[in-house]
């Protein structure tokens, strides 16, 4: 298959560029691993209810016969300049392309605590996403815990699907809370989406200390401004924040700067007819993802004028942005939840003891196998870039586990090309 | 409505419930046992940890990014 615009990640930056660059009569594939397009915020299922923005873009992006959306879809490797090894349920195929858009979003950052690898823990983002795929919560005594706005919206659809929720724990202090909601008015939208979820639960200056159950999940223990209470419950989820899905960037070759995909003005990244939009640029909610996609989408079209139009609207949305990654930057406290034998990673079971006294990531991996798991280091690289400074390192393929015979499509391609 | 079996068991799920939440429907919730023989259930939501990875239909496959379908066999357990 070859395209013109290949666009990786259907949430609003990827629908958001396919639309803009549609009208140009390109060749566009937009492919993303799930099975319906609208990426994190927009997530469809038997418990979602999808704005009508996000039904008003997805009915865009089927009706543009020049778009092609191929869901359920994995990048599995590069398969040689302009190409790419993907993966989906029944076949594994290289897409070759002329320009591509990164549109991969972000990814919940789960930071290690005793307990957390207990069923019942779940990562906050997480458990919205899990409610929308239909997982039932009513009568379940909920504690949600970590940093961030996506705290609130997961508390939200929780208490909407019949769930209790006990308490909110946000690490960042009242001051910087409170400093962030004072200055929410500048960008109206975002009041009615986040603070205007507030909940008499929620305790700013506390964190989650240990979750604690027997083979499952029956109590936390939360430090509540510096005093540990234990809270009886079926469920805690937990997120730190977000951080940008970097690994295919960073596999392109793309340059990252500051924990994200370093673009200019017109989205463009380091790497010629490379560009990227949305979360993987930097953590700063839909608005910032849908304008730069649109960005990105023209830009890759050569339509510059289009363009450099919605430039005011992005730095409208990157203030917010800046505001809300200063509000909610991650104290020390949080980085010192696990113990010695607190599982790092989750894949392998590696304890903490095995990996901290390592020099960085590469020698803890050796040593260790903490890493080397299904997940690849997406949980455990990014909480030892958090709690240790380790740059995760670029990742080998496959990205993700695939099978045999899409690999073995891999090792046909490069000898074809050889 | 589809009808799948989990674990050998027949469970009825609403059109769009993925097989994470089917987990939870049909069962205790959890996917899959660990190298140190810990039972998990899916954590991320997103395709992101594995944790919730099972086998359906005799593959490996991410229950949170899976959608339920008429006649699909999953096994949490090995
Ligand atoms: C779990 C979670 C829940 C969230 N909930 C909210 C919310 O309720 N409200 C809110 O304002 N914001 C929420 N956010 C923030 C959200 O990220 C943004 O608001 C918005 O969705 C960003 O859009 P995006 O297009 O940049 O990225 P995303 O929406 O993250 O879309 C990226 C898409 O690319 C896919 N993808 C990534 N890499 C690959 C690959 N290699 N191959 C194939 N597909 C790939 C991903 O699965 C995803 O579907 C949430 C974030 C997370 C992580
Ligand atoms: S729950 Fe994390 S990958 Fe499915």
């Amino acid at each position: 298959m070859k395209v013109d615009i290949l666009i990786i990640g259907a949430g609003p930056a990827g629908m958001a560029a396919a639309l803009a660059a549609a009208p140009s009569g390109a060749r566009i594939a937009v492919l993303d691993d799930n099975p319906a397009a609208g990426g994190q915020i927009w997530r469809d299922g038997p418990q979602a209810h999808l704005p009508p923005l996000a039904r008003d873009y997805r009915q865009r992006l089927e009706a543009q016969a020049n778009i092609e959306h191929l869901p359920a879809t994995r990048v599995v490797a590069l398969a040689g300049p302009k190409a790419l090894l993907v993966e989906d349920p029944e076949q594994g195929r290289v897409i070759e392309y002329d320009r591509l858009i990164l549109c991969t979003g972000a990814r919940e950052l789960l930071l290690p605590f005793p307990g957390w690898t207990l069923p019942g823990v779940t990562g906050a983002g997480g458990l919205q996403a899990l409610i929308k795929g239909g997982m039932p919560v009513a009568g379940e005594r909920i504690v949600i815990a970590g940093s961030g706005p996506l705290l609130l919206a997961s508390a939200a659809t929780a208490r909407d699907n019949g769930a209790t929720v006990l308490n909110i724990a946000e690490q960042a202090p009242w001051s910087k809370v409170a400093g962030f909601a004072a200055q929410l008015p500048r960008w109206p939208h975002k009041l009615l989406q986040s603070f205007g979820l507030f909940h008499p639960g929620y305790r700013a200056n506390s964190h989650v200390f240990e979750a604690l159950g027997e083979g499952r999940l029956e109590a936390v223990r939360l430090n509540i401004g510096g005093q540990l209470r234990e809270v009886a419950c079926e469920r805690l989820a937990c997120g730190f924040g977000l951080i940008p899905n970097l690994q295919l960037g960073q596999a392109l070759g793309c340059h990252i700067d500051n924990g994200a995909i370093a673009v200019d003005a017109w989205q463009a990244t380091s790497l010629a007819d490379h560009y990227a939009a949305g979360e993987s640029t930097g953590f700063g909610g839909s608005e910032k993802a849908l304008v730069e996609g649109a960005i990105a989408g023209h830009a890759a079209v050569g339509e510059r004028n289009a363009a450099q139009r919605l430039w005011p609207q992005r730095q409208r949305w990157h203030g917010f942005a800046t505001a809300l990654n200063a509000a909610f930057a991650l104290r020390d406290e949080v980085k010192h939840l696990a113990r010695p034998d607190t599982l790092i990673c989750r894949c392998e079971d590696v304890p903490l003891a095995a990996v901290a006294d390592h020099q960085g990531w590469s020698q803890a991996k050796m040593a260790s196998r903490c890493g080397m798991g299904a997940c690849q280091g997406r949980i455990c690289g990014g909480a030892a870039q958090a709690l240790f400074g380790w740059q995760p390192p670029v990742p080998r393929p496959p990205f993700s586990p695939a099978r045999i015979d899409t690999l073995l499509q891999l090792g046909a391609d490069a000898h074809s090309q050889a | 409505m589809p009808e799948l079996t989990l674990d050998g068991r027949p469970l009825l799920v609403a059109p769009g419930t993925t097989v994470a939440a089917a987990l939870l429907l049909g069962g205790d919730g959890t996917s899959r046992t660990s190298v140190s023989g810990q039972r998990r259930a899916p954590v991320c939501g997103m395709g992101i940890c594995q944790e919730c990875r099972v086998t359906i239909d005799g593959q490996r496959r991410l229950a949170c990014q899976t959608l339920c379908r008429d006649g699909m066999r999953v096994e949490s357990r090995p």
